[in-house]
């Protein structure tokens, strides 16, 4: 999630999004890029559970994804798990040095 | 290299052993935290230059960008070297900086000598579910008139057509 939201286009379209649903066409008015390139950037936000995406009409209506606590968690436990592994991988390379 | 991790509800746990004494292992966790860190964790608009952790209580982490601009994500709760830390998780579920304290989380790590070349080190993030709060406005945000009836009477149908 916080890779997703690392590119800033992606952001700005995601807070966008959390002030209320919105279309491509929408999003596209409100960036600074094109409307594939939106599209694109709506695509990995779904991947990673941050948007979801419903029809209307011949249009698609996306928006901030409401289940916070399941992505929270998910990230939170993705980011530690990363955190303490290369954790260990430094604390082990100064201690070698140090002998 | 394998970590350990466990989840309930609102808490996370995670643990790991490392072959370093208990005093490495906690001035490595807190002066070279920026080291370890992931880089895909920041909130800064630019590349950090580097990531302080201010080893007192009332301290902050908190990271520096490359152009100066600096961002505290969390503050130091608890600072008893070299058995235990105690930080707030001050960044929300959406990846912005948690400026009601109430909506914080917090995270202690534990250093536990098992031998005296040994660590084990245990991490708990814990009340998750105070960033909850802040759903409740993001639901209302995001679901308005449709609201979230409509919406999980949707996820619904999509889970059973796809069962």
């Amino acid at each position: 999630m916080w890779t997703a939201l690392g590119d800033p286009t992606r952001k700005a379209i995601f807070e966008l999004l959390l002030e209320r649903p919105r279309a491509v066409v929408e999003l596209a008015g409100e960036v600074p890029v094109s409307r594939p390139a939106v599209s694109q950037h709506l695509r990995v936000l779904k991947d990673v559970g941050l948007v979801i995406d419903q029809p209307s009409g011949t249009r698609r209506i996306y928006r901030a994804h409401p289940d916070g606590l399941a992505t929270l968690h998910a990230d939170l436990e993705r980011f530690w798990g990363m955190t303490l592994a290369n954790y260990k991988a430094v604390v082990e390379r100064a201690t070698e040095e140090s002998e | 290299m394998s970590t350990h991790t466990q989840m309930t509800a609102t808490t996370i746990r995670s643990s790991i052993v490392v072959d370093a004494p208990i005093d490495r292992a906690f001035r490595v966790f807190t002066e070279e935290f920026g080291a370890f860190k992931p880089a895909s964790h920041n909130l800064l608009g630019v590349a950090i230059a580097e990531t302080v952790f201010e080893p007192r209580v009332g301290g902050y982490l908190y990271d520096r960008g490359v152009d100066g601009s600096e961002c505290r994500w969390a503050r130091v709760l608890a600072y008893e070297p070299p058995d235990r830390v105690l930080i707030s998780w001050d960044i929300s579920p959406y990846w912005r900086l948690e400026t009601d304290l109430e909506k914080t989380s917090e995270v202690e790590v534990r250093f536990i000598a098992e031998t005296d070349k040994r660590t084990r080190v245990e991490l708990e993030h814990r009340h998750l579910d105070r960033h909850g709060e802040g759903w409740e406005g993001l639901r209302d945000g995001v679901g308005g008139d449709e609201g979230w009836p409509l919406y999980l009477q949707r996820y619904a149908d999509v889970i059973e057509k796809e069962g």
